[in-house]
């Protein structure tokens, strides 16, 4: 059971980080007013709750096989995750509702930051909270894990980073060809040519 | 499932190891879904980009054959 926690911790740990990447790239947005910063921030978002929805899930089989519950409402961390998680969950409605490209990116940079500053905060009340019942085998000073299996978990999270890094790559990539397709469109063959994008809440 | 463990022996589908193995296929999953729409998005893009070249060869051949009436 307790080889979830190879996969859970890294998950959740990658995507809170995830969140606050994104509020660092939509600063970028905010001091140079390049959209290629909003598409960044996205996509780091993005990848961010793929990633979180992945830690919730083992969290909760997790929950169930030690605790024999799905879910326990009265543990302040996993809430606090959700939390999180269904905050970031707004930021695509967000982005969806606003049609103009250039308000779009900047309200959802402004949401981004500030939802972003929440991740530490939250994280740090949830530590200062007296009850515990989620155990703390990580702390500044050490925590209880046993060295193998500090070893064990500090290379999954190097691998878990590693993905969410290579995966906001790739769609980046992905993101960045098609726009340069349609631009190289509207260039060689004029604006007739191309085909309204429509609404969309990913960065145009 | 006796093959699975004749295959691997270690494998811990015990009491607990379904929900071990239930997480890892959660993430693994996860991980295809989203490999398999990117996937469907660079085809995509793929289809995009060819139907550029065409459109770009063909005004270029009309182009051309307009040049070469013009010199007749």
């Amino acid at each position: 059971m307790q080889k979830i926690f190879y996969l859970h911790v890294p998950l959740a740990i990658v995507s809170l980080c995830g969140f606050m990447f994104g509020a660092l790239l939509a600063i970028g947005y905010l001091r140079t007013g390049d959209r290629k910063w909003d598409m960044r921030s996205y996509v780091a978002i993005h990848m961010a709750l793929i990633f979180g929805i992945g830690g919730l899930i083992t969290g909760s089989i997790w929950a169930k096989a030690s605790w024999g519950h799905w879910w326990v409402w009265n543990e302040p961390t996993l809430v606090s995750f959700l939390i999180v998680l269904l905050l970031f969950a707004t930021y695509q409605p967000l982005r969806f509702s606003i049609e103009d490209p250039e308000r779009q990116a900047r309200y959802a940079s402004v949401f981004a930051i500030v939802a972003g500053v929440f991740v530490p905060l939250n994280f740090i009340a949830v530590r200062l909270a007296q009850q515990f019942v989620h155990p703390r085998v990580l702390t500044l000073g050490g925590g209880s894990l046993p060295g193998s299996m500090r070893l064990t978990f500090l290379i999954a999270l190097l691998g878990m980073t590693l993905l969410y890094v290579t995966l906001w790559k790739y769609e980046m990539t992905t993101k960045n060809t098609r726009m340069q397709v349609r631009r190289l469109r509207r260039t060689l063959l004029g604006e007739d040519a191309i085909r309204p994008a429509g609404r969309t809440a990913a960065p145009s | 499932m006796s093959f699975l463990f004749a295959v691997a022996p270690a494998l811990p589908l015990g009491k607990s190891g379904k929900f071990v193995a239930g997480a890892y296929i959660v993430f693994v999953v996860l991980i295809l879904v989203y490999v398999g729409i990117m996937a469907i998005r660079s085809q995509r893009t793929e289809r995009e980009l060819a139907e550029l070249q065409r459109d770009v060869e063909a005004v270029r051949t009309r182009e051309d054959e307009r040049e070469r009436e013009t010199v007749a």
